[in-house]
Formats: C-alpha cells, structure tokens, sequence
C-alpha cells in the first residue's frame, strides 16, 4: 500500500491549469500531515515537458503520453486511471472542480466504489486520518463537512481559487513514471466529434481571478462594452446574470448564479445588478466584491466589500481610467 | 424508444434552509417542495424525444419520502407515461452510491434506451448520482448536455456538452445516461388535461425488498460517505459605502482602496 496523495494534473493546450498547481501546494500539505507521497497524474499528447515541471512540486508524477490523449474522452482516461488506482492504492486524489473533472471523477467514483465531493471549499485531515471536504449544500446556503468512510480513493473536486498557489520549494525533486497507454477499445463507446471554443481569450468564470459581471442596469447589450474596457485593464472576465442572459444580451456561457456558473474569483464586481438571491449562490464565496449601483437599497450592497452609490455609466469609465492609472504605477 | 428520467423532488430554490440546532440534519420543517430544476430539463428532452420519434415510452424514476408523490405527478401532467417510486424509508438518506445503486437495480429490471437525470440536484448538490449509476449499469455517461440529437438508426446520439468557454461534441451509442443542465431546452407546464390524465397514470412503488436488496446496501445503511456536520457559510457582512462628492472621487477612491487596503489589485 503505497496510499499516496494523489492530484490529477489537468492540463490544456500544453499548459497545467491554474487549480491543478493550487491542489498541489494544498495536496502536499495533506501528504506531509499523513506522512505519504505526493503524486500527480498526467494525461496528454506531448507532455513531457509539463511533467518535468510537475516534478518540481509531486514525489512521483505518473504520466500517459499518447496521441490517444490529445483530447479529453472519458472512457479512456477512466480506464488509465482506475487501473493505477487499483495498483497504487491512493489514498486521497484531488482534482479542480472543473467541466472535465466534473464529467470524469463521478464515474470513476461508481466504478471503484468509492465516494466523491464535488465543488469543495475546503479539505483538511480529520479523525482517523479521514479528508474532511467541506462542500456546499442547496446552492452555497449550508455547507457540510464531508468525510468517505468506505471506498479508497476518497476524491475531491476543489472549486479553482480555493488554495494560493504553492512557492516552488526547489528542494523536491519529483520523479517521473511513464506508463503504457494500453485501452481496451471494447470498453471506449463515447467518441469526440469536436471540441468548439468561443475565440475569446479570457479565462472562463470559474477559473477567472477577476470578474466584471453586468445586470439589466446596462440597459442595453451594447453597453457591455464598458465591462468589457475595465476587463481588458484587469485582464478579467466579464458575466452576466440570469435577466442579462435570458434577454439574449450575453451567451449562456458568461452567466454566473445558480442555473448559470459558481464563481470564486479574489475580486468580483457586481456592476448594475440588484442582487438577487439566484445570483449570490452563484459569486458569494468570492474574495472580494465591489458593487456598483445607483439604488443605495439594492441588496447586492448587503454582499458587498465595497460599494458605490452612482451611476454606472459615469463611474465606470473613469474607474476603468484610475485603475489603469494605478496598474502603471507597477 | 424506452426513456427513463430520475427525477427528484428538492426545496424551492427561495426556500430558507438551515440546519438543526445540533448541525447534523437539515431542517425542512415548513417548506414547498418541487421538482428538481434540472430534472425539469431532462423529463423535457425525453417528451420531446418520444414525440419526435413517434412511439415509446417515457418513464419517471424516483426515489424518495411519500410527499415526492406530487412531483411525480406534475411530470406525468407534462407528458411522462409512467412511474416508478422507490418508497421505502430503508431508501432514505443515502449518499450518491447508495442512491445510485438502488436506482441502478430497479432500472435494471426496465427496458430502456436513454436515461436522463438532471446534472445535480440543488439540494445536496452532489452532482455525480447520474455518473455513478451509469457506471453500475455499465453505460456510458456525459455530464452537463445542452444538446441531443438522436441518430436516423436511433442507435445512437449526438449530444453537446458545456466545457470552459464552449461546447464538447460526442457521439454516444445507446443505451447511455445523459445528465441535462440549463440551454438543453425549456421545460414545458403541465396543460390542465395533461393533470387530468396524469391522474389516471401507473404510479408503481417499489419496496426494498422487490429489488432484492437488503438493508445495508441502501439508504444511509448502505452509504460509503457521512455528513460529520452541516454550518451555515460565513456571512458576509456590509462593507463601506466608498465616498466621494463626485462621480470622480469616489471611483478615485475605489480604485485607491483596492490596491492598498484589499491588496487585489
């Protein structure tokens, strides 16, 4: 039983994704309490280059490099993964609570019998040398401490920007496995057709340290522009809520709240948004938020670190000019 | 075409819900119930599924308390065809492997070509009961679709699935378990003959022991993970009012805030 800490590397057009490097700071916290190993899985095409940089922060670093895995098919990745984890005997593996690893990790939760917490906001080393995860319940309203009694590997899907990101120590010296990629074909039905990304070249909003959203305040689709120009300053996001979205005035895709994306981002602006409760489920773990609105009741405020009473249309633009006034200052 | 949908019943979304005075159950003394808003999405496709298709059947899968009854009912009034309600308290409490595989057996015994489920339920929010029970049934499983297509052949599916900034494209043959979220359709209202109807629907409940399980296996008995306790989240409190007698101050003065005394920026 090596029952090491375990965290999936995902990786993205060549690059690790931010989360993956926040659970491998949090993760070798976890592995020095229990006194085991750190080790990360990677998955890709052309990706020994990322395993030597995994080597700086992970004991072991188990990689699968085949053109097989260019692209994200859960059948396969499944089937890699299940069957080191029957040999390894992890005992803990985290992953970011991403599309992937949302789509992934439940299955292989049902196929080694084991239990899984999804969108966690915190994992710290309980009773009996349990993970406790503590996740939230009914949109974000409670939150519950988690902990899998049977069933090893106990997973965990942690929201991105939960974990500061790890300093490189420089003294672990990680080594690399490289294993065979060899899949049963009978046992991979699902086939990627395509993978359609939006040309934009923001972060999305669940992994976005900085966030401008919109409300019906804007008034018009258009008006979205002045989100847009402060986002371009802070090289943030730009959301919209549920009434944004369902006018047609912004994609599915930016809507933050409950039916829409959960965001915890370090700085969120709520920009001429009331605030209402389907939204806060969606952004109220944000670090820090910073709403402006002329309604000085709005309930956003409520929620607020910071607020202005205005008008949008006059504060924003010079608020877009200062903040990029301060930024040069270095 | 035999579709399934699980569906559960959840808290209204506006409903408070707090925990017990001791933290280790929720309260839901008081509150509406309704049907799942995920589910809605799924129990959607599947109609529109079996009416572009023309034959088939649509049956609801639920497991829960007595009061679920409703919720069932409201799908049948939308235009599911039957019902299947896994009512035994032995059911109860259970974590998603529990839940699943009480689900998978009774599921087993049905004949079926898609199974829907909502991505999660909103109130526990597990988010992984639908891939787990594909995985007990042996089937394929795609999270998050916002798009189905069923194949000339109906031998297998086209689905699009929400990934970061975009969408997944991937062919699925059936029989497979699709979990439905927002932009997959909009869900329809029950028509006053569609209550009607539902009334006259089959509503079969099934007990522990026709599934031929025991008590360990299912409910909270038979779950791999436990709630040591529930909290309410920090509240965040009111912060300051950022001041100013100008447009220009006040945006000054935020931008000043938040690089030195939030250090965000």
């Amino acid at each position: 039983m090596s029952a090491e800490v375990w965290v999936f590397a995902e990786q993205r057009d060549g690059k690790l994704r931010k989360v993956t490097l926040e659970l491998l700071g949090k993760g070798r916290e976890l592995a020095d309490k229990l006194g085991v190993k750190l080790a990360a899985l990677l998955l890709g095409s052309g990706v020994s280059d990322l395993a030597g940089e995994l080597t700086s922060y992970a004991d072991n670093v188990y990689q699968w490099d085949d053109p097989l895995l260019e692209r994200y098919n859960s059948d396969i990745y499944l089937q890699l993964i299940s069957h080191l984890a029957g040999k390894e005997t992890p005992q803990i593996l985290l992953a970011g609570a991403t599309f992937l690893a949302k789509d992934l990790f439940p299955r292989l939760a049902g196929r080694l019998d084991t239990g899984i917490a999804v969108d966690c906001l915190n994992l710290a080393i309980g009773d009996d040398n349990l993970l406790v995860a503590t996740k939230p319940l009914f949109g974000g309203k409670v939150l519950a401490d988690v902990v899998c009694r049977k069933g090893r590997p106990q997973i965990a899907l942690v929201r991105p920007n939960t974990f500061p990101p790890p300093s490189l120590s420089g003294a672990s010296k990680g080594e690399v496995h490289k294993l065979e990629v060899s899949i049963d074909p009978d046992q991979v039905k699902l086939e990627v057709l395509e993978v359609v990304r939006a040309a934009k070249e923001r972060l999305d909003l669940t992994e976005a340290e900085i966030i401008v959203t919109g409300g019906r305040g804007l008034k018009e689709p258009k008006n979205f522009r002045l989100l847009e120009d402060l986002a371009d300053v802070l090289g943030a996001t730009v959301g919209a809520t549920r009434a944004v979205v369902d006018s047609g005035w912004r994609p599915q895709d930016d809507q933050v709240g409950k039916s829409g994306k959960t965001v915890s981002p370090k700085l969120y602006f709520a920009i001429g948004l009331s605030g209402a409760i389907h939204h806060i489920m969606g952004m109220d773990t944000s670090n820090v938020v910073v709403a402006i609105n002329k309604d000085p009741r709005a309930p956003i405020f409520q929620y607020a670190d910071y607020g202005i009473v205005g008008d949008l249309f006059e504060v924003l633009p010079l608020l877009t000019e200062e903040l990029k006034r301060e930024l040069a200052k270095g | 075409m035999d579709i399934i949908v699980c569906l559960k019943q959840v808290p209204d979304t506006e409903a408070e819900i707090r925990p017990t005075p001791d933290n280790t159950e929720i309260n839901y003394e008081g509150i509406k119930f309704v049907i799942n808003v995920y589910d809605e999405y799924a129990v959607e496709e599947a109609l529109r599924i079996r009416e572009k298709v023309g034959e088939g059947t649509v049956t609801i899968v639920t497991l829960g308390p007595e009061r679920a009854v409703e919720s069932i009912r409201t799908a049948l009034a939308m235009g599911a065809d039957k019902a299947v309600h896994l009512d035994d308290a032995a059911f109860l409490g259970g974590d998603a492997n529990a839940t699943a595989r009480a689900l998978a057996k009774a599921i087993e015994a049905m004949s079926y070509d898609i199974i829907f489920c909502g991505k999660q339920a909103i109130d526990d929010d597990l988010a992984q009961v639908g891939n787990i029970l594909g995985e007990f049934l042996n089937l394929p499983s795609v999270t998050g679709i916002v798009k189905f297509d069923l194949s000339e052949d109906k031998k297998k599916a086209t689905v699009q699935r929400q990934i970061e900034g975009g969408i997944e494209v991937l062919e699925v043959p059936l029989p497979a378990v699709f979990t439905a979220t927002k932009g997959l359709n909009e869900p329809r209202y029950p028509s006053l003959p569609g209550i009607m109807k539902a009334k006259k629907k089959e509503l079969k409940p099934v007990k522990l022991g026709d599934l031929g399980l025991n008590e360990g296996e299912v409910g909270k008995k038979g779950s791999l993970t436990q709630v040591l306790k529930y909290s309410l989240p920090p509240v965040r409190g009111a912060g300051k009012i950022v001041q100013g007698d100008t447009p220009e101050e006040k945006a000054a003065n935020l931008a000043k805030l938040l690089r030195e005394e939030a250090k965000v920026i």
